[in-house]
């Protein structure tokens, strides 16, 4: 009996703690297909919100410089951020490491804002200085989300790497492979799932990122999150429930994809390993 | 098992020659020298942190000595990279690339040799065969068994037909059954392909069964080299008496000293212990006897000898399936051990009824059953 009620008190708990979490999307996405031009009063089902989002040059314009910076910067903090990693967890122990360790992470910690105005300082100074780079822009916005990704990729990669058996290095090696081969053919591939996951994540938070972009941009490059926070201001378009109803989708299906694909890579796994060992 | 070779071929193979390798002032290897034969299996054996581990990786490349030369067919080591010499390495717990299949595995080193692409093929097919694990090509290291992946390991360390193969531990990841049926299988391997072999490993029933020769490693030095045998049974120091299997030792005074017998007298006993061999000492300096359990007998009469036997009562008997270890306590709470075959143990001892706890027995040996130590 108290069992029971424990239970479906645990569960009205779950329930509730899902609808806080999920109902502003549902309501979001329901009035996305709303007739009427006011976001909140309900005036019937009707597409057209959908078709004037694509017609919105501003907006889709946005959205493809949103995704273009978003590729840029995610790729280029792979690169900086597997390097830092690889300096940080293998150059040994030298004065200054743990300093170094925790200077990397402190763009994760450090407010938007004063990432924000430090880099648009930087950015200021160093068109005075030295003339480069002209004005802000994309290439601005580009070089900002870098930095801070890169610190996010550098941490995932560097647990992936500290993992990593020092021996299976030194077994390439000991097979031939110079310290550029044991890299290429050993280290890359085995924390390549690290790499994969550090770019992902670079590129949602690139995509996200307002506060940043915002204090960097310069005229002509304008990304998504400050069109949709700039049009919120002037009063609520339906367009953006469109919009966000579809990278909702977007984002469902990449994690839906993602999930598949793993669960059928365990299965095969757990299959392998159990005809393995039954013969 | 090749247990002569050092007699016949006196070939060395790989010279050591006074190594230090120093850590921040902790000596680890503490001037080595050591002349490894060609086509021998020699075990570095020792407890854990004793240095042999740091050895292994000082012929393999991973680390460089402080002093001293490493000399391998003729050709200082020294200045050779890991991925230059002509040395391979079956690492503890294998080291396969998790992410490439059997195959690949095996053909890693030798896509670095420049070989063309049917020589690697063929040679990879060669090891598969030799190691018998042809079916598993295809595998990737994760859906193996722990044996097969050891065969696997073994076939990658000797595809490219080093001049010196390293084992780290080499059964270390099996469980006890299938290590004794790898130690074996390995042994044939590596006598089938003639490879010069060292090992480094802390059990020393695996070193005895592998290597034709052994060398005790303790405190960066080592101790005692020689055939299994030798050390087991005519060990050099307590130190060496005490690591290979278990052994009494009784503390005493040299009290005779000729060339062909010498006596000890020990607190222990009531009798000398008399030993058939001469030793190096003066009379009255302190010197231990070390001797074997499965070398003592043990009988409810007194033996009729002289000296080597004690009177004791049994504490404890440790019956371990073919024998067991009889704890026979002495008058002054020494603990002897004693060994004794199961098939002796059933039989009756003396005439009596089986030998059981808390009987009083005489302990005794024969004159050449255990050595005396000056170290």
């Amino acid at each position: 009996m108290s069992t029971n009620k424990t239970n479906k008190l645990s569960w009205a708990i779950l329930l509730g703690g899902f609808a806080f979490l999920y109902l502003p999307i549902f309501i979001l996405i329901v009035y996305s297909f709303n007739e009427s031009r006011l976001v909140t009063v309900w005036a019937g089902f009707s597409t057209k919100w959908y078709g004037e989002l694509f017609e919105d040059e501003q907006m889709m314009s946005a959205v493809w410089m949103s995704l273009k910076i978003a590729f840029l910067s995610a790729s280029a903090a792979v690169a900086l951020g597997t390097l830092a990693a690889i300096a940080l967890v293998r150059s040994g122990a030298f004065k200054g490491k743990t300093l170094f360790t925790g200077m990397i992470t402190a763009p994760l910690v450090m407010p938007e804002v004063i990432t924000g105005l430090s880099l648009l300082l930087l950015f200021v100074t160093m068109s005075q200085v030295l003339g480069w780079p002209e004005g802000r822009g994309s290439l601005t916005i580009w070089i900002a989300h870098t930095t801070f990704n890169m610190a996010y990729v550098a941490v995932v990669v560097s647990a992936r790497l500290r993992e990593l058996d020092r021996r299976l290095e030194e077994a390439a090696m000991d097979l031939g492979a110079n310290k550029f081969q044991v890299f290429i053919y050993i280290t890359l591939p085995i924390v390549a799932p690290a790499l994969l996951a550090g770019w992902l994540l670079a590129f949602t938070l690139s995509l996200d990122d307002l506060v940043i972009a915002s204090f960097v941009s310069g005229p002509g490059s304008t990304t998504l999150p400050m069109v949709v926070f700039s049009s919120v201001r002037l009063g609520v378009s339906p367009k953006i429930n469109a919009l966000a109803t579809l990278l909702v989708l977007a984002v469902a299906m990449a994690a839906f994809i993602a999930w598949w694909f793993m669960r059928r890579n365990e299965l095969q796994r757990q299959k392998e390993i159990r005809s393995a060992f039954s013969q | 098992m090749a247990s002569s070779f050092a007699d016949d071929k006196k070939n060395v193979h790989l010279s050591i020659s006074q190594v230090v390798k120093d850590f921040d002032g902790f000596k680890a290897v503490n001037d080595v020298s050591l002349d490894i034969y060609q086509g021998e299996i020699f075990a570095l054996l020792g407890a854990s942190g004793c240095g042999k581990s740091t050895l292994l990786r000082m012929l393999a490349g991973f680390e460089k000595p402080t002093s001293g030369d490493i000399i391998l067919d003729g050709q200082s080591m020294l200045d050779v990279p890991p991925y230059e010499r002509p040395v391979n390495m079956m690492f503890q717990s294998y080291a396969l690339f998790p992410h490439m299949t059997v195959e690949q595995n095996i053909a890693f080193g030798l896509k670095h040799d420049n070989l063309s692409r049917p020589a690697i093929a063929n040679k990879v097919e060669e090891v598969l065969n030799l190691v018998r694990m042809t079916e598993y090509a295809k595998r990737k290291p994760h859906q193996l068994s722990g044996g097969q992946q050891q065969r696997v390991a073994l076939a990658r360390s000797l595809a490219k037909e080093p001049k010196l193969l390293l084992l780290d531990e080499p059964m270390g990841a099996l469980d006890k059954k299938l290590r004794t049926q790898m130690q074996l299988e390995i042994v044939d391997i590596l006598e089938a392909v003639e490879v010069t072999c060292v090992m480094v490993t802390h059990d020393q029933e695996e070193a005895m069964t592998m290597a034709s020769r052994v060398g005790i490693m303790d405190q960066g030095v080592i101790r005692q080299v020689g055939e299994p045998v030798d050390v087991y049974e005519h060990p050099n120091s307590r130190m060496t008496a005490e690591f290979i299997g278990s052994v009494n030792i009784f503390e005493g005074t040299l009290s005779k000293d000729e060339s062909d017998h010498a006596e000890l007298i020990c607190d222990d006993l009531t009798v000398a212990i008399h030993a058939s061999h001469g030793v190096v000492g003066s009379l009255g300096m302190p010197m231990a006897y070390a001797v074997r359990p499965e070398k003592i007998q043990i009988k409810r009469r007194a033996p009729d000898q002289p000296c080597n036997w004690a009177k004791g009562t049994i504490k404890d008997i440790a019956y371990l399936g073919s024998h067991s270890i009889y704890h026979v306590e002495l008058a002054n709470e020494k603990i002897v051990l004693v060994s004794m075959a199961n098939s002796d143990r059933w039989s009756e001892v003396d005439d009596g009824p089986r030998l059981s706890w808390e009987d009083e027995v005489y302990v005794y040996w024969a004159d050449d059953s255990g050595v005396m130590l000056n170290s």
